[in-house]
C-alpha cells in the first residue's frame, strides 16, 4: 500500500513541479519514446513472440507500427492541439476574449490489457504524455515478458517520476485503484470494468473504459463471397482471435452457410498453409486458462473446419462452427479466441433483431454489395465503431474516435481524442475591468423592461 | 423494483426508433419553448416560494437562458445530427470515413434546487436533441417547482419517451437501481459519488456537475468599485445559492480596507438600505440550509450584513472580513449569501492557498493588470475561469461549462450538450473491389510485406518540429 502512495505520490509531485507543461518537455519525452522504439525493437518483439508467438512482421505491424504512428502525429500537432481555441461571442462579450484552455488532468492511470501488451499500454502513455500529464502504467500480467520489459524499459527512456511502472495482478491493480487518480484509462473485460469504475467513483475520477462484446459480422447473399471471406479471415484469426474488434461470429442466410465455410477453408490455407500448426504467423492462446475456456465453448457444437488442438502449446486450430444455437454458450460470452460460429438468419431484419436484442458490440460489421442495406444496419444498429465491407480497419482511421458503448465501453481515444481525453477544457472568459456601463443592464434593482433590451 | 414499468416503457418507445427523426425532435424541443412561454408566470411564482427567488432573476436564468439554448439548439441541430466526414489515408481514398451521431437510449437527468428549471431544462434540450428519451427527476426542495414540472410537463412532451419522476432520497435511491443509457447528475459532491457508484454497476457513462469553494482573487491595481459591484452580483445573485458563485475572496489586508467601503455601496446599490425589503434579494431554500448558514456567521468578523430571520430564512448579504483558513466559513461550499474575505499577503501566496484546496468549478481573477489574470489562470486548474467579472462564462454557449476532479467531470451548453448525449460512433464504408491493395497485410507475412504496409499506413513526419 505504502509503496503504491510512494510511486502515485512522487508522479503527483513531479506533476505539481509544472515541467511537463511546456510543450518542449512533452515532445522531448515522445521522442525518447520513438527512439525507445526503435533502439529496442528486437526486444519488443521477442517479449511479444514469448507471450504471444507473435512472428516479427505480426507484431511489428499490428503493434510497433501503430505506437510509432501515434508518436509521430503527437508530436507534429502537438502545438495545434495545445493551443487555446477561440470560440464564437455574443453581443455581451463582444470586447471580451473568450476561449478554451486546454490543461493537463494530473496523473493518469493506464490499465493495459494482455492480447497487444505493448500497443494497448503505449498508445494510451502516448496520449497522456502529450496532454501533459504524469501517468502510472499498469500493463497486464497475463502477458509477463512485455510487462516485464515495459518496466525495465520506460524508466530509461523517460522521466522516472512523472512516468512510473507498477507491475503486478489482481491484488497490486486493487490497491493501485483505492489511489487518486485524475483518470483512467483501461482496457479489458466488462466484468473488471464495472469494478474500475466503482473504484472511481470514490475519487470522482473520469474514467475511459475500453471493453469489448461480441462483434457481429452479417453477410449478405449479395456480395463478393471471395473477398467478403478473405478479409473476414484475416480479421478473426489474427492474434489466433484474441481481438477485441475481431468479427466474434456471423449472421448469414442459410444457402450461403457452406459457401462461407468454403471460402474460408481456401483463404485459411492461403494464409497459413497446409499445417497451421508449422505457420510461424499462426498465433497461440495467451495461457492454459483461456485455452480451456475456448475448448469448453465448442462443447456440443457442429465443427464444420478445425477443431484440433493441443493443450502443451495452447494451440486451437482456425475453427468454423455451423448451425449454431443463439442459446449456445458459444453465443452467451466473448469468444477471444481463433473459433467462428455461424448462425443463419432469413434477413437483414432478423439480423439486425437479433443484434439489438444483445449488449451493444465493441465493433459490428457488414458485408453487402447493396449501399442501400449497410446503410440500414448502420441506421438500425449501435455498436462502438463499424466497418463495412472490412474487419477491423476503422480502428486505424486517423480521424475516428476508438471506443464502445454500453457494455463495450464509455470514452474513445487515439490520435486527437486521446489529447482530448487526457486534457481538461477549461472554459475562460477574459474581461475588462472598464465598461462597467454594459454590466449595469444586469444588476438590481432589476425591472421588467430592462429584461426585454 | 418501482420504476422498472416506466423505464421499461421509455425503453420500449427508444426502440421503436421515434425519436430518431430530426422532425420530432424538433417538435418535442418547440413544445419546450411553449412550455417556457406559456408557464413564464407559473415558473416565476413556483421559484419565488421555493426560495424567494427575484422575477428578475428567475426571468434570466430560468426563462431567458433556456430559451437561448433552445435557439441555438434549434438553429444548428441539422448540422450537429450530420455524419461528420474524416480525412483518410492513402490506402482508403475509395472509402467513405465518417462519425456517425446516435442517441444512447434512456437517459436520466437529475436536477438540483438552485435553478429548479435551467438545471433540468438544458440537459434535457441536449438529450432530446441528440434523440434520446429520458426521465426528469427534479429537486424534491424546491417542492413548487417540483410540483409545476411533473403536472406541466407532460401536457408538452410525448409521455411515451419523456417522464418525470419525483420524490427524495429513496425514491431516487429505487431509481438509480435501473439501467440507464446515460446519468446527467447536478448536485453535490457527496451524492455525485452515489450517483457515479451506482451508474458502475450498469457500466453507464455519466456528467456529473459538482461544485466547491470558488476562489476570487483580487489583486491590488484594479478598479475597486467596479470590482467590488461585479463581485457582490456574483456573489448575492439567488441569495448566494449559485454553484458558480465566487465563494471566498483573497486579497491584501489593504485591498480588503478598500474593498469594504465599496461592497457596502454595491449592496445598497443593489438593494437598498434594508436588503430584506428589496424585491431583487432572494431567500434561503429551507431551514435545514438556513441554519447551516447562521453558523458560518462565526468566521472572522462580520464586516457587512450579518442580519438574520429565521421565520422568513432571510440573511443579509454578508462580507465576513480576517477570515481563518481554519473558519468554518472555510470547510464547505457556503452557498450563500456570504462573502468571507481571507487576507494574502501577495499573488504568490493566493495562488499556492488555491492550489492546496480541491479544484473549484470556478476560478475569479481581478485585476487591471492583464499580466496578472494570466497567471492566475496558468498557474490554478478550475472547470472555468473568468478575468475581471463574475458568473458570465457560463453564459456564453460556445464555452463548455463543466467541472475537473471534486468539482465534476463532463461538460455542457450548447453542442457540448449535444455531444454529452451523443455516442460518436467511428464508421468506415469500404468498397469491395480493390481485393490487391490488401494482400500486403495477409499472411504469410514477410519483410517485403511490412515494407509497403509501413508505406502506406505510416504517417510522415512534414519537416522538423519549429519549436525546438
Amino acid at each position: 500500500m505504502e509503496r503504491m502512495q510512494q510511486i502515485v505520490g512522487r508522479a503527483r509531485a513531479a506533476f505539481k513541479s509544472g515541467r511537463t507543461r511546456p510543450l518542449e518537455f512533452r515532445i522531448q519525452q515522445l521522442k525518447a519514446l520513438e527512439r525507445m522504439v526503435q533502439e529496442k525493437e528486437k526486444e519488443i518483439l521477442a517479449a511479444l513472440k514469448a507471450d504471444l508467438n507473435k512472428s516479427g512482421p505480426d507484431a511489428y505491424s499490428h503493434e510497433l507500427l501503430g505506437v510509432l504512428r501515434e508518436l509521430v502525429q503527437a508530436v507534429e500537432k502537438l502545438p495545434s492541439w495545445a493551443a487555446p481555441q477561440h470560440v464564437k461571442k455574443d453581443l455581451l462579450t463582444l470586447r471580451d476574449e473568450a476561449y478554451i484552455h486546454y490543461e493537463p488532468l494530473g496523473v493518469v492511470l493506464v490499465i493495459g490489457a494482455w492480447n497487444y501488451p505493448f500497443l494497448l499500454v503505449m498508445q494510451p502513455l502516448i496520449g497522456a504524455i502529450t496532454a501533459g500529464n504524469a501517468v502510472v502504467v499498469k500493463p497486464s500480467e497475463v502477458s509477463e515478458n512485455t510487462a516485464r520489459l515495459v518496466a525495465e524499459l520506460l524508466p530509461q527512456y523517460l522521466d522516472k517520476d512523472l512516468y512510473a511502472v507498477v507491475t503486478g495482478g489482481a491484488p497490486e491493480t486493487t490497491e493501485l485503484l483505492t489511489q487518486r487518480f485524475d483518470h483512467i484509462l483501461y482496457t479489458g473485460s466488462s466484468k473488471v470494468g464495472r469494478i474500475v469504475m466503482a473504484a472511481a467513483a470514490k475519487h470522482l475520477t473520469p474514467v475511459t473504459l475500453e471493453m469489448g462484446g461480441k462483434s457481429p459480422c452479417y453477410i449478405d447473399k449479395d456480395c463478393d463471397l471471395a473477398v467478403a471471406c478473405r478479409r473476414i479471415t484475416w480479421g478473426k484469426y489474427m492474434n489466433c482471435g484474441q481481438t477485441c474488434i475481431a468479427p466474434d461470429y456471423i449472421l448469414c442466410d442459410p444457402s450461403i452457410q457452406g459457401k462461407v465455410v468454403e471460402n474460408i477453408k481456401a483463404t485459411l490455407k492461403e494464409f497459413y498453409g497446409e499445417d497451421v500448426k508449422s505457420s510461424p504467423d499462426y498465433g497461440r492462446i495467451i495461457n492454459q486458462r483461456h485455452f480451456k475456456r475456448i475448448l469448453g465453448l465448442l462443447e456440443g457444437q457442429k465443427i464444420a473446419l478445425g477443431g484440433e488442438t493441443d493443450e502443451a502449446s495452447c494451440f486451437i486450430a482456425p475453427t468454423i462452427l455451423m448451425d449454431v444455437s443463439p442459446e449456445s454458450k458459444v453465443m452467451e460470452e466473448e469468444i477471444f479466441g481463433p473459433v467462428l460460429p455461424i448462425v443463419t438468419v432469413k434477413s437483414v431484419e432478423e439480423a439486425i433483431e437479433f443484434i439489438n436484442l444483445r449488449e451493444k458490440p465493441l465493433a459490428l460489421y457488414v458485408f453487402s454489395n447493396k449501399k442501400q442495406l449497410i446503410k440500414r444496419v448502420i441506421a438500425e444498429t449501435s455498436s462502438g465503431g463499424m466497418t463495412a465491407n472490412d474487419v477491423l480497419m476503422h480502428a486505424v482511421v486517423p480521424g475516428l474516435p476508438f471506443g464502445g458503448v454500453g457494455h463495450s465501453g464509455m470514452g474513445a481515444y487515439i490520435g486527437w481524442y486521446s489529447f482530448e481525453t487526457f486534457s481538461h477544457r477549461r472554459s475562460c472568459l477574459i474581461k475588462d475591468l472598464k465598461w462597467e456601463v454594459v454590466n449595469k443592464l444586469r444588476y438590481p434593482p432589476g425591472s421588467m423592461e430592462m429584461m426585454h433590451l | 423494483n418501482p420504476y422498472a414499468g416506466l423505464v421499461s416503457h421509455l425503453r420500449a418507445s427508444w426502440l421503436s426508433g421515434k425519436t430518431r427523426p430530426m422532425e420530432y425532435r424538433r417538435a418535442q424541443l418547440e413544445a419546450l419553448g411553449r412550455f417556457l412561454d406559456d408557464k413564464k408566470q407559473e415558473i416565476l411564482e413556483a421559484t419565488e416560494l421555493d426560495m424567494g427567488k427575484p422575477s428578475f432573476e428567475a426571468f434570466f436564468s430560468e426563462i431567458l437562458l433556456c430559451k437561448n439554448e433552445l435557439n441555438v439548439t434549434l438553429n444548428n441541430l441539422c448540422h450537429w445530427m450530420k455524419d461528420e466526414h474524416v480525412d483518410k489515408n492513402l490506402v482508403m481514398q475509395l472509402d467513405s470515413a465518417f462519425i456517425r451521431k446516435e442517441p444512447y437510449g434512456v437517459v436520466l437527468i437529475i436536477a438540483p434546487w438552485n435553478y429548479p428549471i435551467h438545471l433540468f431544462l438544458v440537459p434535457l434540450i441536449g438529450a432530446i436533441a441528440a434523440g434520446n428519451c429520458a426521465i426528469i427527476k427534479p429537486s424534491e426542495i424546491s417542492k413548487n417547482t417540483e410540483r409545476l414540472i411533473a403536472e406541466t410537463l407532460s401536457c408538452y412532451l410525448d409521455t411515451d419517451c419523456f417522464a418525470v419522476v419525483t420524490g427524495g432520497v429513496p425514491e431516487t435511491t429505487r431509481l438509480l437501481e435501473n439501467k440507464f443509457d446515460y446519468i446527467f447528475f447536478t448536485g453535490s459532491p457527496r451524492v455525485g459519488q452515489i450517483v457515479m457508484t451506482a451508474a458502475a454497476k450498469h457500466l453507464t457513462p455519466v456528467t456529473l456537475e459538482l461544485g466547491g469553494k470558488n476562489p476570487c482573487y483580487v489583486s491590488d491595481t484594479c478598479d475597486v468599485n467596479n470590482v467590488a459591484r461585479r463581485v457582490a452580483w456574483g456573489r448575492f445573485y439567488n441569495a448566494g445559492q449559485t454553484c458558480i458563485a465566487p465563494d471566498y475572496l483573497l486579497c491584501t489586508i489593504e485591498m480588503q480596507e478598500k474593498l469594504m467601503p465599496a461592497l457596502r455601496e454595491a449592496i445598497n446599490e443593489f438593494f437598498g438600505p434594508n436588503p430584506r425589503e428589496s424585491p431583487d434579494f432572494g431567500r434561503i431554500v429551507s431551514d435545514k440550509q438556513f441554519r447551516r448558514l447562521r453558523a458560518l456567521l462565526s468566521s472572522g468578523r462580520v464586516a457587512l450584513g450579518g442580519q438574520t430571520d429565521e421565520a422568513e430564512r432571510y440573511i443579509a448579504p454578508t462580507v465576513l472580513a480576517d477570515v481563518q483558513p481554519s473558519d468554518p466559513a472555510m470547510q464547505e461550499e457556503i452557498f450563500g449569501p456570504i462573502l468571507p474575505i481571507v487576507v494574502i499577503a501577495n499573488m504568490d501566496e493566493a495562488i499556492d492557498f488555491i492550489n492546496a484546496r480541491p479544484r473549484p468549478l470556478a476560478l475569479y481573477a481581478f485585476s487591471c493588470d492583464s499580466k496578472i489574470v494570466n497567471q492566475v489562470l496558468e498557474r490554478t486548474s478550475s472547470g472555468g475561469f473568468c478575468g475581471n467579472d463574475t458568473l458570465m462564462h457560463v453564459t456564453l454557449t460556445s464555452l463548455p461549462f463543466g467541472g475537473i476532479g471534486n468539482s465534476g467531470l463532463g461538460k455542457y451548453h450548447g453542442k457540448f450538450t449535444f455531444d454529452t448525449f451523443t455516442h460518436h460512433r467511428g464508421c468506415l464504408h469500404r468498397n469491395m473491389g480493390l481485393e490487391a491493395l490488401n494482400a500486403p497485410r495477409y499472411p504469410p507475412y514477410t519483410q517485403q510485406k511490412l515494407g509497403l504496409l509501413t508505406s502506406a499506413f505510416e504517417v510522415k513526419r512534414r519537416g522538423t518540429c519549429t519549436l525546438l
